[in-house]
C-alpha cells in the first residue's frame, strides 16, 4: 500500500463533512439555548406585572386569599440571611478542606477518603440534607424551626461544591510558584495564604458564586427546616422564616391569579438576586486581578 | 556574607529511586561553581539538596551531610525554612508571582518573612533591582505586573527577588535555558558581578557558559539510564576544559557524547 503524498486540493468529501459537523454543532448550541431563553422569557414577561415597590417592601401578612397586593419582603430577607449564613459556614470549611486536599494531603489515605466523601456529598439529594437537619437539629436537639436551621441544610449542599471547585483552582496554580516562594524562605502556610490562594482567587470566587447560586434556589431543604411564614422575621435564629423558593412554591400552589402572579415575580426576584451576586463576584475578581493594573 | 559549602557522601532519592549517590565536594565562597553533565545525571537534584528544596517533592529524601561553614543543614533541629532563607534559588523558567507587581515581587521575600517599613522596602527593592541590572528598565513602572515583562527581564526580576532577602549563597538552576542570547549575556554579566558578594552555584547545559562564567566546574555523569548520577570530577574550570583527568569528562566536553 502506498501512502499518497504531495499537496492536493481539499477533497469534496472533507468539505462536506466539515459543513455537516459545523451544522450539527450550531444546531446543538441552538437547542441548548432554547430552554434557557424561554425560561428567562417566561419569568420576565410574567414576573414584571407585579415587580413593583410594594412587592419588594411588603410581606404577605394580613393579605387575604383573593387580595391582590402583598409582597415578598419577608422571603427576600429570609433568602439573603439564609444564604449568607450558609456561605459563612460552608465557604471556610470547604476552602480549608480543598487546601488540605491539594497542599497537604499528598494523595494519602485520609485525603482519598475525604475526596470520596465529598463526591458522595455532591450527589446527596437536597431533600436529604433538609431531612438530616430536621432529624438532628430540630427533633433530636430540640431547636426551633429557624432560618439558621435552613442555612445548616444549605451549607451541607454548598460544601462539596466549594471543595470541588476550589480544589480544581488550586491544582491549576503552577508548582513553580510554590517553589519560588519556598526558595525565598517563606513557610508553607504563608506560601499558601499569600501566593497560592491569591493566584487562584478569581477561580475560587467563581466557584463560590456557583455554589451560592445553586443553594439560593433550593426549596426542599427549606421546607423542612425554616417552615413557612407570611410575616417578616428578621432574626434567622428564632422562629420560622421565609425564603424566596418557598414563597414561589407556596404562591404557585394557590388557585387565585393574584397568587400566581406573585409566584412569577418571586421567581424573577430570585433570578435577579443570583445575577446581582454574580455581578458583585465578577467585580471583586476584576478589582483583584493584576490585568487591571497592567 | 558569602560562606563555604561542604558536602560529604550525599545520596538523594525520589521514593525508592536513588537519583544521586556518594557526592562529596567543597564549594568555595565568593566564586562561581558550575555543574555540567548530561540530562538526568542529577545536577539539578543535587543543587536542590543544597537548600533543602529537594524534600519539597513528595517522597523525596536525602542522606548525607551538607555543611554551611560549621552548620549542618540536615541537622535534627534545623528549620528548612531558615536554610532556604540563607541559600536562595533561581529556577530554570522565570516564575514571578502573577498576582504581584514588579515592586511586590522583589519585596515578596521580605514581606512574607517579616515587617519592614515602606522606606526600608523602597531602599532594598531599588538596590536589588540595580543588583539584577533591571532597575533602569523598570523604575518607571514598578507597580505594573511582573508577568508583563519579557522573559529575560522576568528572569532578572527573579534574581532580584532572590537577592533581596540577602542570602549567603545563590543557587541557579539553568537560569538562561529559556532565554535568548542577549538576555543570557545580561545574566552572565550579572553573575560575574554577583560573585563579589555571593557564593554562586549554577547548573548549565551550555558548556561555553560554564567556561565563561565559572571559576570551578563539576562534571556529573551516570553509568546508565536508571543508575544514580555521580560526581566524576571537579576542578578549576580552566583545567576541566583543557586538561581533565577523567576520560568521561573529556568525552563530554569535546562533544563525543551527551
Amino acid at each position: 500500500m502506498t501512502v499518497q503524498t504531495g499537496i492536493r486540493p481539499l477533497s469534496v468529501g472533507r468539505r462536506v463533512k466539515d459543513r455537516a459537523v459545523q451544522g450539527l454543532v450550531y444546531l446543538a448550541f441552538a437547542i441548548a439555548v432554547v430552554p434557557l431563553v424561554s425560561v428567562l422569557w417566561m419569568v420576565i414577561s410574567n414576573g414584571l406585572k407585579r415587580f413593583d415597590i410594594e412587592f419588594l417592601t411588603h410581606s404577605m401578612r394580613n393579605i387575604g386569599a383573593r387580595d391582590a397586593g402583598g409582597g415578598a419582603y419577608h422571603a427576600i430577607i429570609g433568602t439573603l440571611e439564609q444564604v449568607l449564613l450558609a456561605s459563612l459556614i460552608a465557604v471556610p470549611i470547604g476552602l480549608l478542606t480543598a487546601v488540605y486536599l491539594v497542599e497537604y494531603g499528598n494523595g494519602g489515605r485520609l485525603s482519598r477518603m475525604i475526596s470520596f466523601f465529598v463526591d458522595i456529598m455532591t450527589g446527596v439529594p437536597s431533600i436529604v440534607a433538609g431531612l438530616f437537619v430536621l432529624a438532628f437539629w430540630i427533633l433530636v436537639l430540640g431547636m426551633p424551626f429557624s432560618g439558621f436551621a435552613g442555612a445548616l441544610a444549605l451549607s451541607i449542599l454548598m460544601m462539596p461544591v466549594v471543595v470541588r471547585s476550589t480544589e480544581e483552582m488550586l491544582r491549576l496554580v503552577p508548582n513553580e510558584l510554590r517553589e519560588a516562594s519556598f526558595a525565598l524562605g517563606v513557610p508553607k502556610w504563608r506560601t499558601i495564604a499569600k501566593v497560592v490562594l491569591p493566584t487562584a482567587f478569581t477561580g475560587i470566587v467563581t466557584g463560590v458564586m456557583l455554589a451560592v447560586a445553586r443553594v439560593a434556589g433550593e426549596t426542599a431543604p427549606l421546607l423542612l427546616t425554616v417552615f413557612f411564614t407570611d410575616s417578616i422575621n428578621e432574626d434567622p435564629f428564632n422562629g420560622p422564616q421565609m425564603g424566596l423558593p418557598l414563597y414561589v412554591f407556596g404562591q404557585s400552589g394557590l388557585p387565585q391569579d393574584v397568587a400566581i402572579d406573585r409566584a412569577w415575580t418571586g421567581a424573577l426576584t430570585l433570578i435577579l438576586i443570583v445575577m446581582l451576586l454574580n455581578l458583585v463576584a465578577r467585580l471583586i475578581s476584576w478589582w483583584r486581578s493584576p490585568a487591571k493594573r497592567g | 556574607m558569602a560562606k563555604q559549602i561542604e558536602v560529604s557522601d550525599l545520596d538523594a532519592y525520589y521514593g525508592s529511586h536513588k537519583a544521586i549517590e556518594g557526592i562529596s565536594m567543597t564549594i568555595e565562597p565568593r566564586s562561581v561553581t558550575a555543574f555540567i553533565g548530561p540530562s538526568g545525571c542529577g545536577k539539578s537534584t543535587f543543587l536542590r539538596t543544597l537548600n533543602r528544596m529537594h524534600e519539597v517533592i513528595p517522597g523525596a529524601r536525602v542522606e548525607g551531610k551538607v555543611r554551611l561553614e560549621d552548620q549542618d543543614l540536615y541537622g535534627a533541629n534545623v528549620d528548612p525554612v531558615s536554610v532556604r532563607r540563607t541559600i536562595g534559588m533561581v529556577f530554570q523558567r522565570p516564575n514571578p508571582f502573577p498576582t504581584m507587581s514588579i515592586f511586590d515581587n522583589v519585596a515578596a521575600g521580605l514581606r512574607l518573612n517579616g515587617r519592614f517599613s515602606r522606606s526600608q522596602l523602597d531602599g532594598i527593592v531599588e538596590e536589588s533591582l540595580k543588583g539584577a541590572n533591571l532597575w533602569n528598565e523598570v523604575k518607571t513602572r514598578l507597580n505594573k505586573p511582573g508577568a508583563g515583562l519579557s522573559g529575560g527581564q522576568q528572569q532578572r526580576l527573579c534574581i532580584a527577588r532572590a537577592i533581596a532577602v540577602r542570602p549567603q549563597v545563590l543557587l541557579m538552576d539553568e537560569p538562561c535555558s529559556a532565554l535568548d542570547p542577549i538576555s543570557t549575556l545580561a545574566i552572565e554579566d550579572l553573575i560575574s558581578q554577583l560573585k563579589q558578594e555571593f557564593t554562586i552555584v549554577i547548573v548549565t547545559h551550555n558548556m561555553q557558559q560554564a567556561a565563561r562564567v565559572s571559576d570551578r566546574t563539576a562534571f556529573f555523569n551516570l553509568a546508565a539510564q536508571g543508575q544514580p548520577g555521580k560526581l566524576i570530577e571537579m576542578d578549576e574550570t580552566s583545567r576541566i576544559f583543557t586538561n581533565p583527568t577523567q576520560k568521561a569528562t573529556e568525552d563530554y566536553i569535546t562533544g563525543r557524547f551527551g
